[in-house]
């Protein structure tokens, strides 16, 4: 398994970012961390609807999205917040989202990314769709999607992968083995020994990375992004890493994994490598650290305010987010529902 | 005497049924060590182990395929998928394969198997997991589909699904989960195609199904105050649908409601008011009315979800007005 940046903050070859940027990517996952828990907190308050945490993924959510270009597209799931946030979707949409507001769905139209899909598997032929359309128009443009371990065993993977590769599109399918889909745990999911080698069978590129590591994922990110722009078609890249989590806030994983397993895997946490490797280089303190952390914390609970403050979405407006103009039908009930 | 949930019930009924044929499996995600997302299968895996209930990869064509390809031989399944909203996912199999194989074999190879799903709003879980899509089932020709309000009818529903010869679409409804009931003791089994009349009256017919029972029934009681006497029917099954039940009452009553979850263009009561108004025309005394979902996805904020589905409040207004119309 491809690595760069053992756990103990070594490196095993010459890092592919200079210490600064490594230093804003840290700065971004400790984002993502505070993010992620502050949503969970959230949604034990009744504020938002069940929440699916990604803490233990964020060097692959950060690390993977670092390596894009800013309009390159994005199509990603429920549980990618981090990697959406880097690629620009607004945090208070991300929550707003999460409290059952459709405007959630609706970045500015500059944000190449679409809202996270609910569906497993769906989104995945969908960024077929983005490279594909960015090949059309002739555009530099990539598309990159993410998924889990479990959305594998969807059609859907199978046909956008095959896709992909038949139309030679400019694609990167990021998977994020995380070891579990709810409760069914990856060895249960596929009998391939890794799903990076699934790709054989479609033709393209796979390969396996500590997702773990942030700069293994950035590396492979970004060659499998330039050879998607250079016009050599898709990469499958397989990013091991573990859902320190539950499913979502609504799951009890005690039902189902040892909690032995979970602690296994904090001791691999995607942070504290680097952490150790910037402390090492001298970029590293605890007052850095409290910094930042209250940074986060302050922009995280500025976009709660913003998503908090948004007036409910009335019984008309989600009529007329139905079609471009409304049809009868619509209009008549439209008419009935605001009188009520 | 027991005390379940509706939750509950599904477990309990399923185990009746895997205690009574050794044969019975089951197939689905997460319905094993998680007991169900719904937790609608918990105590199955310890009761009959991973061979008869068992976890599949996310991947529900070959949940609901390998289903029909057991069936065929004569082993009775029961496929879940964990969210009606999905059955789309896997609709070719259902529309295309399960529902026409029967026919396309010329009535040879018989089909026992139980499709069950988690189906239905109120719990603010948005336009992709909220859908009430019993009538998409419907529409299909070759599927039963059927949709129990209370744990005794998930029961003997249940029972009564699976040992039928053909593929059912079995609903159960999330906000009916909590619900709770005495069930007798002894083995339950009920039948597919009758309707039951959950309340008596007089003056106008409430056809409703799943969640809308009890809202009917709360509307009932409403209505009663205001003099106008109310019979509710329990369809609980769509196909086969009971119309003696329903015409019978209407020839009663003279006025027909149907109260339905599923968005409004061809809800099921689209077609029971056409039975009704083709058959029992000269018995009404007003319009057959229905009462809806609009035509739009399910909204996961919870005042307008609960705008949008039928309330109580609107049941009976609607059929308060209908009066004062007159
Ligand atoms: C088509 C479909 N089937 C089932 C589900 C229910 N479901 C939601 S998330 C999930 C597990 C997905 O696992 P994986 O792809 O590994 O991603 P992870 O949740 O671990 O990030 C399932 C089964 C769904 N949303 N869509």
């Amino acid at each position: 398994m491809f690595q760069i940046l053992t756990p103990s903050g070594a490196l095993n070859q010459e890092s592919p970012l200079e210490v600064e940027m490594i230093r804003r990517l840290y700065r971004a996952m400790v984002f993502a961390r505070t993010y992620d828990r502050k949503g969970t907190a959230l949604q034990k308050q009744g504020r938002l609807a069940t929440y699916a945490p990604f803490e233990g993924q964020e060097a692959a959510q950060v690390g993977s999205a670092a390596a894009l270009d800013p309009d390159d597209w994005m199509a990603a799931t429920y549980r990618d917040g981090a990697a959406m946030w880097m690629q620009g979707y607004p945090l208070e949409l991300l929550l707003a989202g999460r409290t059952g507001d459709e405007r959630g769905g609706s970045p500015p139209v500059h944000v190449p990314v679409l809202p996270p899909s609910i569906t497993v598997g769906g989104h995945m032929v969908h960024a077929v769709g983005l490279g594909w359309a960015a090949k059309l128009r002739g555009e530099s443009r990539i598309a990159i999607t993410y998924f889990g371990d479990g959305a594998t065993s969807e059609g859907d993977f199978h046909e956008a992968m095959n896709f992909a590769a038949v139309f030679s599109v400019p694609c990167v399918f990021f998977c994020q083995n995380n070891g579990w889909a709810i409760s069914l745990p990856r060895e249960e999911q596929t009998r391939s020994e890794t799903i990076a080698q699934k790709a054989i069978a479609y033709g393209m590129p796979g390969v396996q990375i500590d997702g773990n590591d942030l700069l293994a994922v950035y590396q492979t990110t970004k060659e499998a992004i330039e050879r998607a722009r250079g016009g050599e078609g898709p990469t499958l890249i397989e990013a091991v890493t573990y859902r320190l989590g539950p499913h979502t806030t609504a799951d009890d994983p005690g039902r189902y994994r040892a909690e032995g397993l979970t602690e296994e895997w904090r001791r691999r946490d995607p942070l504290e490598r680097v952490r150790l490797f910037l402390s090492e280089r001298e970029v590293w303190s605890q007052s850095w650290q409290q910094q930042i952390e209250k940074e986060a914390a302050e922009e995280v609970d500025l976009a709660i305010e913003r998503a908090e403050g948004m007036s409910p979405l009335g019984p008309g407006e989600i009529f007329d987010a139905m079609f471009e103009s409304l049809p009868p039908h619509l209009a008549r009930q439209r008419a009935e529902a605001t009188q009520q | 005497m027991a005390e379940l949930t509706y939750r509950e019930a599904v477990a309990w009924g399923i185990a009746q049924e895997m205690r009574r044929d050794p044969n019975l499996v089951m197939l689905g995600e997460d319905i094993a060590a998680a007991g169900g997302v719904f937790k609608t299968t918990v105590g199955l895996l310890d009761e009959f182990g991973p061979e008869r209930v068992r976890d599949t990869p996310i991947s529900e064509q070959a949940i609901v395929g390998a289903a029909m390809g057991a069936a065929m031989t004569g082993i009775p399944v029961i496929a879940e998928i964990m969210f009606s909203d999905f059955l789309a996912v896997c609709w070719d199999m259902i529309a295309n394969e399960i529902a026409k194989s029967r026919y396309m074999t010329d009535g040879q190879v018989s089909f026992p198997l139980v499709i069950r799903t988690a189906n239905g709003g109120g719990v603010r879980f948005g336009a992709q997991h909220s859908q009430s899509v019993e009538n998409w089932a419907m529409m299909i020709p070759g599927l039963k589909v059927v949709a129990p309000s209370t744990p005794i009818d998930v029961i003997g529903l249940m029972a009564a699904s699976i040992r039928d010869p053909d593929p059912v679409v079995f609903f159960e409804h999330k906000s009916l989960m909590a619900t709770k009931a005495e069930i007798p003791d002894g083995e339950i089994i009920d039948q597919l195609g009758q309707a039951r009349i959950v309340r008596d009256g007089s003056d106008v017919t409430i056809a409703a199904l799943a969640l809308m029972v009890p809202r009917a029934l709360e509307a009932a009681a409403a209505l009663e105050a205001d003099g106008i006497s109310a019979e509710v029917i329990d369809l609980r099954s769509l196909v086969p649908l009971d119309t003696n039940t329903l015409l019978e009452s209407v020839q009663k009553t003279g006025r027909f409601f149907t109260v339905e979850e599923n968005p409004r263009l061809c809800g099921w009561g689209a077609e029971l008011a056409s039975i009704v108004s083709e058959e029992s025309f000269w018995a009404l005394d007003g319009p057959v009315i229905r009462i809806t979902t609009p035509h739009i996805p399910l909204p996961a904020a919870a005042a307008l979800e609960d705008m949008a589905l039928p309330s109580v409040d609107r049941i009976y207004e609607t059929i308060v007005k209908s009066f004062d119309a007159r």
